[in-house]
């Protein structure tokens, strides 16, 4: 537990850095977690090489999936639209550096999930797991 | 963990904890484990582990239609099971007692079956707010099947049924009132007899979830004057994959079948069969043998213990954890008083979401549920995206109330 509630996660959790909404965007996203209504929503906007120059996530839900949005959107400041459509689940695991049961894993990569539907483009119905393998 | 809580009298919680291995076992190096999470499933006694293995062991054949000895002793253990389990819930008969897969089964059972065959565009259908995800959509399905009306008895701000609106809703002419005899989020115990009468005197039916009550309550389904019960085993000391439809037998004799196949026929030609006698006309295939076996052992040493005693106990537990729970700074707790309600207690914290509480209290060995519990529409209700709950059954002592709360102030501490 320790581990899992290390430092950085409730210093994200309780002092976010990347939290709001951008208006204009390039493109918005969001998406639930049906099993416990975690909510993400991510705004990004890129500039004409597509390299993000700034995003945001807003929503609610726990400390994991909160924490891990706000580590991803960090990340992906200064990156192309292909590497972000490229990110995947170890990448993500890597940023928030604690291993997770299969149930707060859910939680933890709902704002990827979010992320590259966006920047895919998908339609709300077209969101799958299959982002996140 | 040691038991040292002896100042529930309902009975003999040593006795009880020597019967549930799984309490003793650690759940971390270390960490022994506290079972809250029993309204999702309950743990099992050795007694119906034992049911369980010495069916395998011994008897093991299909039942019904062998002639040899072992398909005999398969077939009298089955039919044995489901004379306890009418004994148990009050039933006129055993053929009134239909084993299902669990209570989602039984209730899927009585939209598809009574209510394909009973019900029309236009027709009412009562529920309440309070409903589990099983109790609503397979009544959601019929709905656009048959282009039902839905209403629902509101919930009030303190977690009960508004029966002025049910009153209300009931000039409607409604068919069925279908409802849980005990929210398994709010812990509310509804009253069920008054819900009953009430749909009685205009003519309309009901279906009783009793998921939660028939574990937790004493539940007489001819006192209740019900016309369907629901339950599913797992809940009440038994195993998974079993549960049972109650129906009053001149409604199951007029209804179709549900599922086609083997058993639930007297005849069959190419082109026609003919449906057998109750039960066995609703349950079609090979059911789950050795679970029933198993389900007729729970309510034997449920039976033993005493409906009475069991809530008395629980009683107990919930209103000195109430007590404790709202003597910590910003819980919330949802739901009734202690009278009115069963061993359940769903709260929140302002400063941690409700999977984080659970995954903290997890270090320290103790299991409670976290989200929404299959009842989103009352977690929308309350504006809460999820909760963390902590429920109760007979091994619960007062002195696990006490881990539990000391494990909420750690979840204070660290997100403080
Ligand atoms: C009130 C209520 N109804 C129905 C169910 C569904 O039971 P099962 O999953 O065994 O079908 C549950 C269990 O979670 C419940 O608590």
């Amino acid at each position: 537990m320790d581990d899992l509630y290390r430092e950085l996660i409730i210093d994200r959790y309780k002092n976010p850095q990347f939290r709001g909404e951008l208006d204009p965007h390039n493109f918005t996203f969001e998406d639930d977690n049906p099993y416990c209504g975690d909510h993400i929503r991510v705004d990004v906007r890129v500039d004409d090489n597509d390299v993000v120059i700034e995003a945001a996530y807003s929503g609610e839900g726990c400390s994991i999936s909160q924490a891990s949005a706000d580590l991803l959107i960090e990340f992906i400041h200064g990156k192309t639209l292909d590497e972000v459509k490229a990110l995947t689940k170890d990448d993500l695991l890597e940023l928030l550096g604690i291993d997770l049961g299969p149930v707060r894993l859910k939680c933890a990569l709902l704002s990827l999930k979010v992320l590259k539907a966006g920047a895919y483009g998908l339609g709300k119905d077209e969101v799958s797991d299959d982002l996140v393998e | 963990m040691a038991i040292t809580d002896y100042s529930i009298a309902a009975f003999d919680i040593q006795k009880i904890w020597a019967d549930f291995p799984i309490l003793s076992r650690e759940v971390h190096p270390g960490v022994p484990l506290i079972y809250l999470d029993s309204t999702a499933t309950s743990q099992k006694p050795l007694q119906v582990i034992a049911a369980m293995d010495e069916f395998y062991r011994r008897s093991n054949a299909n039942i019904h239609r062998g002639i040899h000895a072992l398909a005999e002793e398969s077939t009298a253990a089955y039919e044995s099971a489901r004379e306890r389990i009418a004994a148990f819930i009050g039933a006129a008969t055993p053929r009134e007692v239909i084993f299902t897969r669990n209570t989602t089964e039984s209730i899927n059972l009585v939209t598809q079956s009574w209510g394909r065959a009973n019900l029309n565009p236009g027709d009412v259908v009562i529920l309440t707010e309070m409903e589990h995800h099983s109790n609503l959509v397979p009544w959601q399905m019929l709905a656009q099947e048959r282009s039902l009306r839905l209403e629902f008895i509101p919930v009030t701000g303190d977690g009960l049924l508004d029966l002025d609106e049910y009153a209300r809703l009931l000039t409607l002419d409604p068919k069925m009132v279908a409802f849980t005899h005990m929210s398994n989020v709010l812990g509310t115990i509804n009253p069920a007899t008054e819900i009953i009468r009430m749909a009685h005197e205009i003519g309309a039916l009901t279906l009783v979830d009793g998921a939660q009550s028939v574990p937790h309550l004493p539940v007489d389904v001819q006192a209740l004057d019900a016309d369907f019960v629901a339950f599913s085993a797992h809940k009440m000391l038994g195993p998974s994959g079993i549960g049972i439809l109650y129906g009053r037998k001149a409604l199951l004799e007029a209804m179709p079948p549900f599922l086609g196949g083997g058993d639930m026929i007297k005849r069959v030609e190419l082109r026609s069969f003919q449906s057998n006698a109750l039960p066995y006309k609703f349950e079609a295939g090979t059911p789950a043998i050795a679970e029933a076996i198993g389900f007729g052992s729970a309510v034997d040493y449920l039976a033993d213990l005493g409906m009475e005693a069991v809530e008395q106990h629980e009683r107990q537990i919930i209103t000195y954890a109430l007590e404790r729970l709202e003597e910590i700074p910003g819980v919330k707790v949802f739901g009734p008083a202690a009278e009115h309600r069963g061993g359940v207690a769903s709260f929140t914290l302002p400063e941690a979401h409700a999977h984080d509480i659970s995954q903290i209290l997890d270090a320290d060995g103790i299991a409670v549920r976290a989200g929404h519990h299959c009842a989103m529409p009352l977690h929308t209700k309350f504006g809460i995206p999820a909760t963390a709950r902590a429920s109760f059954y007979i091994y619960n002592t007062l002195e696990e109330v006490d881990r539990l709360v000391d494990g909420i102030y750690k979840v204070k501490q660290l997100f403080a």
